[in-house]
């Protein structure tokens, strides 16, 4: 099973309420998946990066890390802490000595993702309980994609939580399983891609940011998902100002999308969208399989 | 896309129907309500007021009521069907109508994958189009999609009629049995042992009954191709025994 969801907005006005509308969709997957959940948020663009950071014990991790991150790498560090996660702000230049420094100093803290304006929590628990502990529903942003996971490929730990984040400001969640994430991981790994866990779904985000590393737009990246992975797969992907869908050609696995003067929006299913506006007029229909569909800001 | 004219129960809009808001009660109430109809209640027109993409909605109706759903719904709306007139106002997530018994389902909108699946009997229609799997193992159901049908419709289809109006997708009818496909416009490619066969006047005669039974009027029978099985995989063929 599993359940993703995802809003690209349109309409500006929106953005204050993207937080409160996605948590709102999640919610009403839970029964998809009970095991761990996960939310990434787009917010506004600032002259900062941000880094959202993870650790199992966050009083010790994060308390003095903005002022040794700061001496660390040369550049004013800013930390925001929200239970279990915590967003650091820093120069952009400064962005992969941070990551660095921040592995160096707090070897147990992890890195959930990173780039101009994403934000990316994910914890083990049901959407509502997660959505509840991170204050999604208070987050603004322009568009943003989410997971309620039914584990079937490797365990069920905040590591192994979707979305998956494996370059700047990109992200995806996944419905199915893959059976040639192996393969392609040895691949991805001799071109120098990073791994953090065992989990299928990192592989196939990490095989889009090694695509779009060498060039392709995230429509053409979504292409190369079709030959080169094997397994069933829905994909909802964000990029710093895109959002993309792809169906595997089986397409067994549920979608539908809906899309409105003010929003494109996904859903396992139509509950997840029955309480956008406007839904009832909105255009209502299922991604064709082996199609891929793609919206840029 | 040719007009309809709903069938007799769905047409009736009978102002004593008893009103169930899933807004405001559980759907566990409402299958347990139509579940408890007896043999020749009165109660034989509902409606069903924001569905909101529930899963089984009006499963296992077994008395001939008039079902009128506002709205669209998730998994197997109409599952097991014996005898009700269920008509979605709205799109159909996956399995709607899966293994019907008898009776009819009419869906206004779109359905998602496998609709019809394992049907036995009755009629679903569908206004708008079918994604992947449509009628995928039917056993005698007939089914009429007013628009496109996706890919793998009619997998190991064994009896039963299956009429689309537009257009199918890939592999249509793999491993079909004895089921009877009528396709007015494009098949994107056959599956295994499914080929064209001849409209010869019996099938007309039977497509424009379908076609009358499920209110299609401006199209006639003989613009559709009829496709079924070629029976060459019925039995082994000793040929075969190096792909095995």
């Amino acid at each position: 099973m599993c359940g993703i969801v995802g809003l690209f907005l349109k309409d500006k006005s929106l953005e204050p309420q993207l937080g409160a509308m996605l948590s709102e969709m999640l919610i009403s997957l839970s029964d998809r998946g009970p095991d761990s959940a996960g939310i990434a948020i787009y917010g506004a663009s600032s002259n900062e990066a941000k880094i959202t950071i993870q650790s199992a014990k966050p009083e010790h991790d994060f308390r003095g890390l903005d002022a040794e991150l700061a001496k660390a790498i040369g550049a004013p560090v800013s930390i925001a802490a929200k239970s279990t996660h915590a967003v650091v702000r820093t120069t952009p230049a400064k962005i992969d000595e941070a990551r660095e420094a921040i592995q160096a100093l707090r070897p147990d803290i992890r890195i959930m993702g990173a780039g101009d304006v994403v934000e990316i929590y994910k914890e083990v628990g049901l959407p509502e309980a997660v959505v509840d502990r991170f204050g999604v529903r208070e987050m603004t942003g322009t568009h943003g994609i989410g997971h309620t996971r039914m584990a079937t490929e490797s365990a069920v730990t905040t590591m192994g939580a979707h979305p998956f984040s494996t370059g700047a400001d990109q992200c995806l969640v996944h419905n199915g399983s893959l059976s040639n994430h192996n393969n392609v991981r040895r691949e991805l790994i001799r071109e120098g891609m990073i791994f953090e866990t065992e989990n299928d779904t990192e592989v196939a985000a990490a095989y889009l940011s090694s695509q779009m590393a060498h060039g392709k737009n995230l429509g053409e990246a979504l292409e190369g998902t079709l030959s080169d992975l094997d397994g069933f797969f829905t994909f909802v992907v964000g990029t710093k100002n895109g959002f993309g869908v792809v169906r595997d050609p089986i397409a067994c696995k549920p979608a539908v999308m809906a899309e409105t003067d003010q929003y494109v929006a996904f859903g396992s299913e139509y509950r997840a969208l029955t309480k956008l506006p406007g839904i009832d007029n909105a255009k209502v229909w299922e991604p064709e399989p082996a199609t891929v569909y793609f919206w840029e800001h | 896309m040719p007009a309809i004219n709903l069938s007799k129960a769905g047409r009736e809009q009978s102002h004593a129907s008893r009103v169930f808001d899933l807004a405001e009660m559980s759907l566990r109430e409402l299958n347990q309500a139509l579940h408890d109809l007896a043999p020749g209640s009165n109660e034989t027109a509902w409606e069903v007021l924001h569905p909101r993409g529930s899963h089984s909605v009006a499963v296992g109706v077994d008395q001939p009521v008039a079902i009128d759903v506002r709205g669209s719904v998730g998994y197997y709306c109409g599952g097991m069907n014996d005898g009700g007139t269920i008509t979605v106002h709205g799109s159909a997530g996956p399995g709607v109508g899966e293994n019907m018994m008898s009776g009819q389902i009419i869906v206004k909108g779109d359905a998602s994958q496998y609709a019809g699946a394992t049907g036995r009997g009755g009629l679903l229609v569908i206004e708008g189009n079918a994604s992947s799997r449509c009628g995928i193992s039917m056993k005698g159901i007939d089914i009429v999609v007013h628009g496109n049908i996706g890919h793998m419709s009619a997998f190991m289809a064994q009896s039963g009629n299956l009429v689309v109006l537009g257009d199918a997708g890939d592999a249509l009818g793999d491993s079909i049995y004895e089921a009877r496909l009528f396709v007015r416009g494009k098949v994107e490619s056959l599956g295994a042992d499914c080929i064209a066969k001849e409209m010869r006047p019996e099938y007309l005669e039977l497509l424009q009954g379908l076609l009358d039974r499920a209110g299609v009027t401006g199209v006639k029978a003989a613009e559709f191709k009829r496709y079924g099985s070629a029976r060459t995989l019925y039995n082994f063929n000793i040929d075969n025994a190096d792909a095995y």
